[in-house]
C-alpha cells in the first residue's frame, strides 16, 4: 500500500510546482497588459482633452434632471422584452387598483370602446371593454352596462391556466402573457364575465407592430393565436395616467383610483372622490357576487337617468329598414 | 385471472388449430394494402387541413370568442371515453373472473391504446399555438386541470400499451413459426418481441402477476383521465356545466361508447377474419347485455343531470335547458338521447337484437349518437353565457364547424383507424394461448368434477 501512495504525493508535488510557476508567469502577463492598457487609456484622454468643445444635447433624464450629453455619445435605449416581461409581472407596488363604474351615467357613447380598440390594436368586434344593454326582466328598467374585464380577487381564469400565462398581480391587475399563452382558451370557457377575446387570426396591426418588443402592459404586437383582454392600461397607470377608457369618456361614467388610498378620480371631470364614500352613497354592488370572484370593478345602479333610453341594436334594425 | 397456469395446453394439438385459424388473417394483404391507401390518401387531405389552420390561424373553424371549444374537444372527450372500455373488460370483467371476456380483451386493449394515443393530438388540434406545447412541461401550474388531465392520459397510455403488449408476448413466441405466410421483417419483429420467450411456467407465473398488477392499477387511472376530462368543464362556473355528478356522469357514458366500439370491432374482425369459431354468438349476446347495463346506469346520471335543474329552473340553467330539449339543438339532443341510450336498452333486452348483425347496427348508432353527446354537452352551454352577446358579428352567435374543422376532427378519427388496422392486421387479434389454455384446461378438467 504505501508504495502504492508514493507516485501519487510527488505527482501533488510537482502539481503545485507548476500552479506556482504558472501563477508567477499570469502575473507578469497582467502586468504588462495593465500598463499597456493604462498607457493607451492616459493618451486617449489626453486627445479628448484637447480636442474643441463637443456638439452638445440637452436630455432628460427619468428624475427630471435636464442633462448636456455629447451628441456621438447618445444611443437609443433598446427596449428589453425580459425587463418589461418583469416589470408587467410584479405589477405596481404598494397599489390596489379598482374602477368604480356609474351606470346612471352611462349614454352608450361607446367612446371608452373605440379608445381601448386604439390603443390595443383591436377590431371594431375585438373586446376588452364593450357596452351592453342590460334589463333583469321585462317589467325593469332597460340600461347600458360597460364590461370590462372584473380583475377579480379570486380570478377563475388564473386558476385555470395551466402555463402560468395570466396571472395576478400584487397591485390586483390580471394579466395575460402573449409570449407565453398556449391558446387552449380553457380561461375564456372559465370567465363568468365573458371578459376575455381571442386572436382568431392576424391580429389587426400585425403588419405594423411588427419587430416591436411585446409590451406585456399594453398586450402590443397582439399576437395570432394568444388570448388578450382588458389590463387596466397597466402601461398608463406606470406612467401616472389614468386608463384608456376612463380618460375617453365624455360622460363621467368612470372611476378609478386606488383601494389603499380610498380614493377614485373620474375620468370625465377630473374629480378625486373618496371610494368608501361614493359606493355607500350610491349603493355600489360587484356583477355577480355570487360566484365569488371578488372582482375589483364596482358598478352604481342606472337610477334617476335624465336622458332617453335607447337600444342600439332596434336602432339600427330601423335604419335597416329605412 | 389465476396467477397459476397449467402449461400443458402448449402439447394439446388444438393449440395448432387455434393458431392457425387466428394467424390465418395475420399479413400483409391486398385488401389491407387498398384499405390502408385509403386511409393514407384521405388523412393527407385532412393534414392539408391542418396546415391551413396552423397557417391562418384558428379563425378557420366555426369557434369564435362565445362558443371558443367546439368540435376538437367535444372529439377529444368522445376518443377518452372510447379508450376507458380497455378498463372496463379487461379490468373489471376480467377480474371478477367472467371468462368470456378473453378472446374480446385484446379487441378492447386495442381500442384503448389507439384512443388513448390519438387524444393527445386531438387536444393539440384545438391548441391556437401548437408549439407551444412544450410550455405545459415547462411552465406547468399544478392546480390547472389540463395538467391533471396530460398526466393521467399518457399513464393510461402507458399502462394500456404494457396490458396489450405484454399478454402478446407468448402470442407471439407461439406465433414464430407458424406465420410463413407473412413477409420477412414481420417475422424477425415477432422473433424480437417475443423476448426470448420459452413458455416456461416460471414465465407464465412472472407474466400473470404482472398483467394482474396492471390490471389493477389501470382502474384507477381510468377512472382519473375521464373525470379529470369531465372537471374541465365541471370546474366553471357555467350552466350547464356547473354540476358535482360530471365525474361519474362522463364515466358512465365512456362505457357506453366504448361498449358500442368493441361491437363494432368485434363484427369487423369476425366477418372480415372469419373467426366465428372464437368470438360466437354468445360473446355478442353478452356484450348486448353488457351494453343494457351500462345504457341504464347511464340513463340514470342523464336523468339526475337534467332533471334537477328543471325541476328548479334557476335563470341561467333554464335558458340552457330550454335551447336543449325544446330550443336551437332540441331535435339532435333528442335524436342523441333517444338513438343513443333510450332504443339500445329497449332492443338489447331483445334476445334477436343481440344477435351480431342487429348489435353490430345498434352499437355504430350508438357509437356516432355518442360523438353528437360529447357536442351537446361542450356547445350549448357556451352560446348561453351569464351576460349577453352583444355587438359581435351576427357568425360569432351561432356555431357553425366548416369544412377545415370538420375534415381536422375526421383525420384524429382516421389515425385511430390505422392504428387499428395495423395491430389487428400485424398480430393475433384474439390471445391464442388464453383461448388455447382456457379450451384444453376447461376440457381436461371436466370429465374430473
Amino acid at each position: 500500500m504505501s508504495n502504492n501512495t508514493d507516485p501519487i504525493n510527488e505527482n501533488e508535488a510537482q502539481g503545485n510546482e507548476n500552479t506556482r510557476r504558472a501563477f508567477f508567469k499570469k502575473f507578469g502577463l497582467i502586468g504588462a497588459v495593465a500598463a499597456t492598457g493604462g498607457a493607451a487609456i492616459y493618451s486617449g484622454y489626453r486627445y479628448e482633452e484637447s480636442k474643441p468643445d463637443r456638439d452638445l444635447v440637452k436630455v432628460l433624464t427619468a428624475d427630471n434632471r435636464l442633462v448636456e450629453v455629447p451628441r456621438d455619445q447618445v444611443k437609443d435605449v433598446k427596449v428589453d422584452l425580459t425587463r418589461l416581461q418583469k416589470l408587467g409581472r410584479e405589477g405596481l407596488k404598494g397599489h390596489r387598483w379598482v374602477m368604480v363604474i356609474d351606470l346612471a351615467k352611462c349614454r352608450n357613447a361607446r367612446q371608452c370602446v373605440a379608445a381601448c380598440q386604439n390603443a390595443h390594436h383591436l377590431r371594431p368586434y375585438e373586446y376588452h371593454i364593450n357596452t351592453l344593454v342590460m334589463q333583469e326582466s321585462k317589467s325593469t328598467a332597460p340600461y347600458y352596462m360597460p364590461k370590462t374585464c372584473q380583475h377579480c380577487d379570486n380570478p377563475p381564469c388564473v386558476a385555470v391556466c395551466p402555463v402560468d400565462a395570466t396571472f395576478k398581480r400584487q397591485d390586483g391587475i390580471v394579466l395575460i402573457d402573449n409570449e407565453r399563452c398556449i391558446g387552449c382558451r380553457f380561461c375564456i370557457a372559465a370567465c363568468p364575465y365573458s371578459a376575455r377575446m381571442f386572436h382568431w387570426e392576424e391580429p389587426l396591426m400585425a403588419e405594423e407592430d411588427k419587430g416591436k418588443v411585446y409590451n406585456i402592459e399594453l398586450n402590443v404586437p397582439q399576437r395570432k393565436g394568444t388570448i388578450s383582454k382588458c389590463l387596466f392600461s397597466s402601461d398608463r397607470l406606470r406612467e401616472g395616467k389614468l386608463p384608456y377608457c376612463v380618460s375617453a369618456c365624455p360622460n363621467g361614467v368612470y372611476y378609478f383610483g386606488d383601494e389603499n388610498q380610498d380614493a377614485v378620480t373620474n375620468g370625465t371631470t377630473k374629480e378625486t372622490h373618496r371610494l368608501s364614500e361614493l359606493l355607500r352613497v350610491n349603493g355600489g354592488y360587484h356583477l355577480m357576487p355570487e360566484l365569488g370572484t371578488k372582482p375589483r370593478v364596482y358598478y352604481l345602479p342606472p337610477k334617476n337617468r335624465l336622458f332617453e333610453f335607447v337600444d342600439p341594436r332596434e336602432q339600427n334594425k330601423n335604419q335597416e329598414k329605412v | 385471472m389465476s396467477s397459476e397456469i397449467n402449461t400443458g395446453f402448449l402439447k394439446d394439438k388444438r393449440l395448432d388449430t387455434i393458431a392457425a385459424d387466428i394467424l390465418r388473417p395475420v399479413g400483409i394483404t391486398q385488401g389491407f394494402l387498398v384499405w390502408m391507401a385509403f386511409l393514407s390518401i384521405s388523412l393527407a387531405g385532412c393534414i392539408y387541413a391542418y396546415y391551413i389552420q396552423c397557417d391562418k390561424g384558428l379563425i378557420v373553424t366555426g369557434l369564435r370568442d362565445y362558443v371558443s371549444w367546439g368540435m376538437y374537444i367535444a372529439n377529444f372527450v368522445f376518443f377518452v371515453a372510447t379508450s376507458l372500455v380497455g378498463m372496463l373488460i379487461s379490468s373489471v370483467l376480467g377480474m371478477i373472473g367472467f371468462k368470456w371476456v378473453k378472446p374480446i380483451a385484446r379487441i378492447a386493449e386495442i381500442i384503448a391504446v389507439a384512443f388513448a394515443a390519438i387524444a393527445g393530438l386531438v387536444i393539440v388540434s384545438d391548441m391556437g399555438r401548437p408549439e407551444r406545447l412544450p410550455y405545459v412541461f415547462m411552465y406547468g401550474r399544478i392546480q390547472s386541470p389540463i395538467l391533471w388531465d396530460v398526466t393521467v392520459v399518457t399513464t393510461y397510455l402507458v399502462l394500456s400499451t404494457l396490458l396489450y403488449f405484454i399478454p402478446l408476448i407468448p402470442d407471439l413466441a407461439i406465433s414464430k413459426g407458424r406465420i410463413g405466410h407473412t413477409p420477412k421483417w414481420l417475422q424477425s419483429t415477432y422473433e424480437t418481441l417475443s423476448v426470448k420467450w420459452d413458455h416456461t411456467p416460471k414465465q407464465y407465473q412472472i407474466l400473470l402477476k404482472l398483467v394482474r398488477i396492471l390490471l389493477i392499477l389501470i382502474i384507477p387511472t381510468a377512472f382519473a383521465i375521464h373525470t379529470v376530462t369531465s372537471w374541465l368543464f365541471a370546474v366553471t362556473t357555467r350552466p350547464g356545466w356547473d354540476s358535482t355528478i360530471f365525474g361519474p356522469y362522463f364515466l358512465t357514458g365512456a362505457f357506453v361508447a366504448g361498449s358500442a366500439a368493441v361491437v363494432i370491432m368485434m363484427y369487423f374482425v369476425r366477418t372480415n377474419y372469419k373467426l366465428e369459431k372464437y368470438l360466437t354468438d354468445y360473446h355478442f349476446d353478452m356484450m348486448g347485455k353488457l351494453i343494457v347495463l351500462v345504457s341504464i346506469v347511464y340513463l340514470y346520471f342523464n336523468i339526475n343531470e337534467f332533471l334537477i335543474p328543471a325541476y328548479k329552473l334557476k335563470t341561467a340553467e333554464a335558458i340552457h335547458l330550454q335551447e336543449l330539449f325544446v330550443g336551437e339543438h332540441a331535435f339532435l339532443f333528442w335524436t342523441v338521447q333517444l338513438s343513443g341510450l333510450i332504443l339500445p336498452i329497449i332492443l338489447l333486452l331483445f334476445k334477436f337484437f343481440r344477435k351480431p348483425f342487429p348489435i353490430f347496427i345498434i352499437g355504430t348508432v350508438m357509437l356516432i349518437a355518442s360523438w353528437f353527446k360529447r357536442l351537446l354537452i361542450v356547445v350549448p352551454t357556451q352560446e348561453n353565457p351569464f351576460l349577453p352577446r352583444q355587438f359581435v358579428p351576427d357568425a360569432w352567435m351561432v356555431y357553425q364547424p366548416t369544412i377545415v374543422e370538420t375534415a381536422i376532427t375526421m383525420g384524429t378519427i382516421l389515425m385511430a383507424v390505422m392504428i387499428i388496422t395495423v395491430l389487428v392486421k400485424f398480430f393475433p387479434v384474439i390471445p391464442i394461448w388464453e383461448v388455447a389454455e382456457e379450451e384444453c384446461h376447461t376440457n381436461n378438467d371436466q370429465p374430473k368434477v
